[in-house]
C-alpha cells in the first residue's frame, strides 16, 4: 500500500532500556517534508549509549543523513558510544561523511572591531585615491601622445560615442532644461514681484542658466545617462575578459576605450550645455509671457543688458570640465569593476555617484576661481 | 522501484527550430532510472539545445518530454514546479550566483523548496559541498575559485534537493585530465548512492568509455540521432563511419 505509507510522515521514536537509548526511525524521510531533529529527540536525556535502527524507513534522502550525522556528532561530543551496526551500509557511510563535513567546515566570523574597520576603510580610501590619480595620469599621458601625434585615436568609435552621448541625449536635455527655466521663472517672480520688478526675471534666468544651470543640468543628465552606461559597458567587457584580450595584444585599454569616450563627452558637453541654456531661457520666456505679461521681445532685450559673452564662456568652460569628469569616472569605475554580475551594477551606481560628487566639487572650485579673476 | 517499466525520461518526436533553421527533427529516446546516459556529437549538432529542451529552458516546436511518465512539456505551472524540483542541472561553467557564497548557493534551493530550519540547511549545504570535495570553502565566493572548483560547487547546488535526475552540460569541458576523471568518479558515486538518473551532454571520449551506460549520437546534417547503444557496441566493426570517426578520433577510412 504505497499510498498509505506516503501519507505518514518521518518519525523517530526513542525507547530507554536501562542506560541504552534505542532510537527507531520510520516512514518516508524527505527534504521537503517534516522530519524530526536529533537535538529535540535527545533533549535533556543523558543515555550511556545509543543505538539507532532504520528498519522501517520507506524512503530516505539527505534529511535522514542530516539526522544521523547530527546524532553521531552529538554522541562523539558527549562521549556516548553510538551503535549504528543495524543501519544499511550506505546510510552509515553518508552519515559519517556528514559528521566529518560539519567538523572541518570553514564557517567563521568575519566581523571586525571598530578600530580595524576604520583602519581598513582608510586604507581602502587611500588606495582608491591613488588608483583614481593614476588613472587620470594615464589618461593625461595618452592625451599628450595623441596631441603630439605619437598615437592615433579611433575616430569612428569617437564619432559613434558622440552620437550616443550627444545627439541622442537631446530630448531628455530639452525637457529638463526647459523645466528648469520654468521653475526658476516661477520662484524668481515670487521675490521680484514684491519690488514690482518682474522684468528682472529675464536677468535672473539669463545669468543663472548661462553661468550655472545649463552646464550643471547637462552634466547631471549625462552622468546618469552616459556615465553609467560607460561603466556598465566596460565593466561587462572586463567580466568577459575583453579588456584582458586588448592588453595581451599590447593595446592600451585607455587609448582604445577611454580616450574616444572622454573626448566625445568633452566635445559634446559644451554643445549640450549651450542647447540647455537656450531651452532654459525659452522656458523662462514662456512663463514670463503667460503669467507675468512680459512680451518675449522685452524679455530678450532685458536679458541682453546683463548676460555677456563672458557669462556664456564661463558656462561652456565648466561644461567641458564636467564632460571630462563624467567620462573619466564612468570609464574608471568600469575598468575597476569586479568580474561578476553585481560588480557591473555597483560600477554603474558608483560611476553616477562619483561623477555628481566631483561635478559639484568642481563647480564650487570654479565659483571661487572665477570670482577671484573677476569673470 | 514499483514501476520498473516506466522510463525516467522519455522524449517523443521532439523538434526544435531557431527561426527557420531546423536544429532537431523527430528526436525520440528513453532513459531508464539509474542510468548514466550520454548525448554526444560534434560541435553545433544540437546537443546543448536538446538538453535545454529537456529541462524546459526552450519550448520544443513539436513533440513532448515526460519524466517518470508525467508529461512535462505541457504541464501547468504547479506541476512544472514540482517536476523541476526533482531534477538538478550542472551548467557548463557552473552558473553559480556570484553575489552569494558557496554555502548560500547550495542553500538557496533548500530555502525555496523545504521548511527546514536555517542551521540544518547550513549543515546540509556543508555536507553537499563536502561530497564534491569542497570542505573549507563554504564561505568563499565563486570568483575566488578555479574553474574546476566552480563546477564542483555547481554540482553540489544541483544535488541540493536530492534530485532523481541530474543533467550535466559538458562536465569535463575546461578541466584538466585528473580533475575530469574525479568528476567522472563523482558522477558514478552519485548514481550508486542515490540511484540518480544521469544525463550528460559531452564530447569527452574518455568519459564516454569510462562511465556511460548508453549513448545517443546526434548529427548536424541529420538533425537527429544517428546511433544509439552502449559505447562498446558503437565502435564495433561495421558501425556507422561517422560514429567511429567521432569515438576513435580517426578518419573513418583508417578504421
Amino acid at each position: 500500500m504505497p499510498a498509505s505509507l506516503e501519507s505518514t510522515s518521518a518519525r523517530a521514536t526513542s525507547r530507554t532500556e536501562g542506560t541504552l537509548l534505542d532510537v527507531a526511525l520510520e516512514g518516508p524521510w524527505r527534504l521537503d517534508g517534516e522530519t524530526p531533529r536529533w537535538t529535540e529527540l535527545v533533549s535533556g536525556a543523558r543515555p550511556a549509549s545509543v543505538r539507532i535502527s532504520a528498519d522501517r524507513v520507506s524512503h530516505w534522502d539527505t534529511s535522514l543523513v542530516a539526522f544521523l550525522g547530527e546524532a553521531q556528532r552529538w554522541c562523539t561530543d558527549s562521549g556516548v558510544p553510538c551503535d549504528t551496526s543495524r543501519l544499511p551500509q550506505k546510510m552509515r557511510v553518508l552519515s559519517r561523511q556528514f559528521e566529518s563535513a560539519l567538523r572541518t567546515c570553514g564557517h567563521d566570523d568575519h566581523s571586525q572591531s571598530l578600530v580595524v574597520e576604520v583602519g581598513l576603510s582608510t586604507r581602502y580610501f587611500g588606495r582608491q585615491m591613488r588608483k583614481f590619480l593614476g588613472f587620470v595620469g594615464e589618461c593625461w599621458i595618452d592625451t599628450v601622445r595623441l596631441v603630439t601625434g605619437k598615437a592615433g585615436l579611433r575616430w569612428p568609435d569617437c564619432l559613434a560615442e558622440m552620437q550616443r552621448c550627444g545627439a541622442m541625449a537631446l530630448p531628455i536635455v530639452s525637457l529638463i532644461s526647459f523645466l528648469v527655466g520654468v521653475t526658476l521663472a516661477y520662484s524668481g517672480s515670487i521675490v521680484l514681484k514684491r519690488f514690482g520688478g518682474e522684468i528682472w526675471v529675464a536677468d535672473l534666468i539669463g545669468v543663472a542658466m548661462t553661468r550655472e544651470m545649463g552646464a550643471l543640468m547637462a552634466a547631471v543628465v549625462l552622468s546618469g545617462r552616459t556615465g553609467a552606461a560607460f561603466a556598465a559597458e566596460i565593466g561587462s567587457m572586463k567580466a568577459n575578459e575583453e579588456i584582458d584580450a586588448l592588453s595581451t595584444l599590447g593595446i592600451s585599454p585607455i587609448r582604445f576605450l577611454v580616450m574616444p569616450r572622454v573626448l566625445a563627452l568633452g566635445l559634446m558637453m559644451p554643445l549640450l550645455a549651450m542647447y540647455a541654456n537656450c531651452l532654459g531661457i525659452l522656458g523662462g520666456m514662456a512663463v514670463s509671457y503667460l503669467t507675468l505679461d512680459i512680451p518675449p521681445a522685452a524679455y530678450w532685450v532685458e536679458m541682453l543688458t546683463i548676460v555677456t559673452v563672458q557669462d556664456v564662456a564661463v558656462g561652456l568652460i565648466k561644461a567641458v570640465v564636467f564632460g571630462i569628469i563624467v567620462g573619466i569616472t564612468g570609464c574608471l569605475r568600469g575598468l575597476e569593476a569586479e568580474r561578476n554580475a553585481s560588480g557591473v551594477g555597483n560600477a554603474a551606481t558608483s560611476a553616477v555617484v562619483t561623477a555628481i560628487l566631483l561635478i559639484i566639487v568642481a563647480d564650487a572650485i570654479f565659483a571661487i576661481l572665477f570670482n577671484a579673476i573677476g569673470l | 522501484m514499483i514501476h520498473d517499466a516506466t522510463p525516467a525520461i522519455e522524449v517523443k518526436g521532439l523538434e526544435c527550430h531557431f527561426d527557420d533553421r531546423a536544429v532537431l527533427e523527430d528526436v525520440s529516446f528513453r532513459v531508464s532510472p539509474g542510468e548514466i546516459f550520454f548525448i554526444i556529437g560534434g560541435s553545433g549538432c544540437g546537443k546543448t539545445t536538446l538538453l535545454r529542451n529537456m529541462v524546459g529552458l526552450i519550448r520544443p516546436g513539436k513533440g513532448e518530454v515526460r519524466f517518470n511518465g508525467r508529461p512535462f512539456t505541457d504541464a501547468d505551472t504547479a506541476n512544472r514546479r514540482s517536476m523541476l524540483k526533482t531534477f538538478g542541472m550542472l551548467f557548463q561553467s557552473g552558473a553559480l550566483w556570484t553575489s552569494l557564497t558557496l554555502s548560500q548557493n547550495v542553500a538557496l534551493p533548500l530555502e525555496e523548496y523545504t521548511k527546514l530550519p536555517a542551521d540544518e540547511i547550513r549543515n546540509i549545504a556543508t555536507f553537499k559541498l563536502a561530497q564534491v570535495g569542497l570542505t573549507g570553502f563554504e564561505e568563499h565566493y565563486p570568483s575566488e575559485l578555479s574553474g574546476g572548483m566552480r563546477k564542483r560547487a555547481g554540482l553540489a547546488r544541483a544535488l541540493a534537493l536530492d534530485p532523481s535526475i541530474v543533467f550535466f552540460d559538458e562536465p569535463s569541458a575546461g578541466l584538466d585530465p585528473v580533475t575530469a576523471r574525479q568528476m567522472d568518479d563523482l558522477i558514478v558515486q552519485i548514481r550508486d548512492t542515490f540511484g540518480t538518473t544521469i544525463v550528460i551532454v559531452s564530447h569527452d571520449v574518455e568519459s564516454i568509455f569510462g562511465i556511460a551506460d548508453r549513448v545517443i549520437m546526434l548529427d548536424r546534417e541529420k538533425h537527429g540521432i544517428i546511433a544509439e547503444g552502449k559505447p562498446a557496441e558503437l565502435v564495433a566493426p561495421g558501425g556507422d563511419p561517422r560514429v567511429l570517426e567521432f569515438l576513435t578520433r580517426r578518419p573513418a577510412r583508417a578504421v
